[in-house]
């Protein structure tokens, strides 16, 4: 187990540096003068020659790169070019909104894909199973914008149920930042949902074919334990990975999702920073955002030895 | 193997029975006609709208009428016109990144399973690949230059390319083990006669039916990009730019948004619709399950 764990740390990080490494050729491979796009149509000369110099331009790359290399492994993910802080601290600045969002959405979504998947496993062929099957495919057609302007429109501006936009720190109250976070976190949810119960019941009907489902169906065990106890936990490795997998889903998400409610958060970051050609913002909240995706892997599959203590490493 | 089934087919094609088509696979012809009526709207374009462009400012944010049947922008521009040259960008994108990304993956994925050497070092970078959120990187790809359709389709094409690697891959890691395969190396085929005509066929089902749902993702990620800014140009009428214009607009007009957000949702869920029938007919074993 412990030799598992080493060799998958070790891969982790070989993936993190091939993250890096794109991050960093994005930049310089682009075609032409990254300096000049990044300053803008009406910059001066000077100013891109400013650009150049405080990114280090003028140097051989690989020079370039092992000094960028050696401030990420030191956690400096370099200087905002149009506020000059810390992209650190501006990522630090917008951290709540985006983990309440993702955490709530998390939560959510897992909550009621496993049901409804297992729900559709259940009652495999019925008029149940196909109009779940049908619901998860408009969830991955319909876009995120489309879906929480939708929300929005209905349960804010004609009902007035929820407020329309904005973010309410849980520092102000729990309502209030709950009320604030219900809309975001379906419109967030819903490819997630999909995605998630549509594996949750193939995965499910592999397992009720299975002998031993018959025989607990034969002894009599209720049908509420057959399907939680007997099946869903052996059920459980493909669903658990899916859930890692669609991590990237939910990220991709979240700059969408606080685009449309106007959530003070890190995706928000990246794409006020679109507007000013702030590179080193988008390269800093990627290679966060890749870290996590390739952290919570790492977590899933070393939680396979607890879901299913067959899998021995 | 597949001789045999085609000796044993009878040699008259059966005729075309359309109804008997849509009765037995329901997904792939709903789709299929959605598609067909994008396209056909889509190509016929000048035909059927008015110039999408044209801005008049005494005519702002009407409600859908006899004259804009879906009423007109903030700036006056007819929505139903927009919509209409909006297709085109949208299915082109969706085309050309999945023509992009299957050609490219194909060959990746080929060369990676059949070479041991090649593979280790060809899936850790795709692995690297995959763990960068698609839409974050088109959005660095395209901050980097000059925003243009072309720019657009490689930075969407990139992120897709490494699932349909790994699907290739492990299809030829199958079946590159199989007698047949084993056969043609005895006889002393060449490699590229291998790969090129022993095992690349066994791909093309999974990845006929991978196309369509990276046509889709394309689709919407093109959108994605359009509505954050960071996508096509906003003077050409795609349906994320039209969202993006019209999101302070949201409670005076609605049809702004909801016009070409139901095309793009319509649109996806047709090509998605498409995939589901293609998979249910390629592989009837996964579509039980799926």
């Amino acid at each position: 187990m412990l030799a598992y764990v080493i060799r998958r740390l070790l891969s982790t990080l070989i993936v993190m540096a091939i993250v890096g490494i794109f991050v960093f050729l994005l930049l310089h491979l682009s075609p032409g003068d990254p300096a000049a796009i990044i300053a803008g149509d009406n910059a001066t000369p000077e100013q891109i020659t400013g650009i150049r110099q405080r990114l280090g331009l003028e140097d051989p790359l690989p020079v370039q790169f092992l000094r960028w290399f050696g401030h990420i492994a030191q956690g400096d993910l370099g200087v905002s070019i149009f506020s000059n802080e810390p992209v650190l601290k501006l990522v630090g600045q917008r951290l709540e909104p985006t983990i309440s969002l993702a955490l709530t959405t998390l939560l959510i979504a897992v909550t009621l894909a496993v049901t409804l998947g297992v729900l559709a496993a259940w009652k495999a062929d019925t008029w149940v199973d196909r109009l779940l099957m049908v619901v998860s495919v408009l969830g991955f057609s319909v876009p995120g914008f489309v879906v929480g302007y939708l929300l929005i429109y209905v349960f804010a501006i004609e009902l007035r149920w929820l407020p329309v936009q904005g973010y309410t720190p849980i520092a102000e109250g729990v309502v209030p930042w709950a009320r604030n976070l219900v809309l975001p976190s379906v419109t967030l949810g819903l490819a997630y949902v999909a995605l998630i119960a549509r594996i949750t019941r193939a995965s499910m009907l592999d397992v009720l074919a299975e002998d031993y489902i018959r025989t607990a169906k034969a002894k009599g065990v209720a049908n509420q334990s057959m399907l939680l106890k007997h099946a869903l936990k052996n059920a459980g490795v493909p669903i658990v990975t899916v859930i890692g997998i669609g991590v990237a889903l939910l990220f991709s998400g979240v700059v969408i999702t606080e685009t449309v409610f106007n959530i003070p958060g890190i995706g928000r970051l990246v794409v006020d920073a679109i507007a000013k050609r702030d590179y080193p913002i988008i390269q800093g909240v990627i290679l966060i955002f890749s870290g996590v995706y390739v952290l919570v892997n790492l977590i899933v599959d070393l939680s396979y030895t607890l879901i299913d203590p067959r899998i021995r490493y | 193997m597949s001789a045999a089934l085609t000796n044993a087919a009878p040699s008259v094609r059966p005729a075309f029975r359309p109804w008997r088509f849509i009765r037995r696979n329901p997904t792939l012809a709903a789709g299929l006609f959605i598609l067909a009526i994008m396209v056909t709207v889509a190509l016929l374009a000048p035909l059927i709208a008015g110039d999408p462009l044209r801005m008049q400012p005494a005519q702002r944010l009407r409600p859908p009428s006899a004259q804009y049947w879906l009423g007109t922008d903030s700036l006056g521009r007819d929505v139903f016109a927009r919509l209409v040259y909006g297709a085109r960008v949208s299915l082109l994108v969706g085309l050309s990144v999945a023509t992009f990304s299957i050609l490219i993956g194909l060959t990746i994925g080929l060369l990676a399973g059949f070479f041991r050497t090649a593979d280790a070092i060809v899936m850790r970078i795709m692995d690297g690949l995959m763990a960068i959120p698609a839409i974050l990187l088109a959005i660095a790809m395209v901050s980097l230059s000059r925003a243009s359709l072309l720019v657009v389709i490689i930075a969407i094409t990139i992120p897709e390319i490494p699932r349909v690697v790994r699907l290739v891959r492990s299809v030829v890691l199958s079946v590159r083990e199989q007698p047949f395969v084993e056969a043609a190396i005895a006889g002393g085929a060449p490699t590229w006669k291998i790969l090129l005509r022993h095992i690349m066929p066994s791909t093309f089902p999974p990845l006929i039916v991978q196309a369509t749902y990276v046509c889709a993702s394309a689709i919407l990620i093109e959108a994605s990009l359009s509505f954050l800014g960071a996508g096509t140009p906003p003077e050409i009428p795609t349906w994320g730019n039209m969202v993006s214009s019209s999101r302070l607009f949201l409670s005076r007009a609605p049809w702004t948004i909801f016009a070409p957000g139901l095309a793009l949702a319509l649109v996806v869920l047709a090509v998605n619709l498409v995939g589901d029938g293609l998979r249910d007919r390629l592989d009837p074993r996964l579509a039980r399950r799926m």
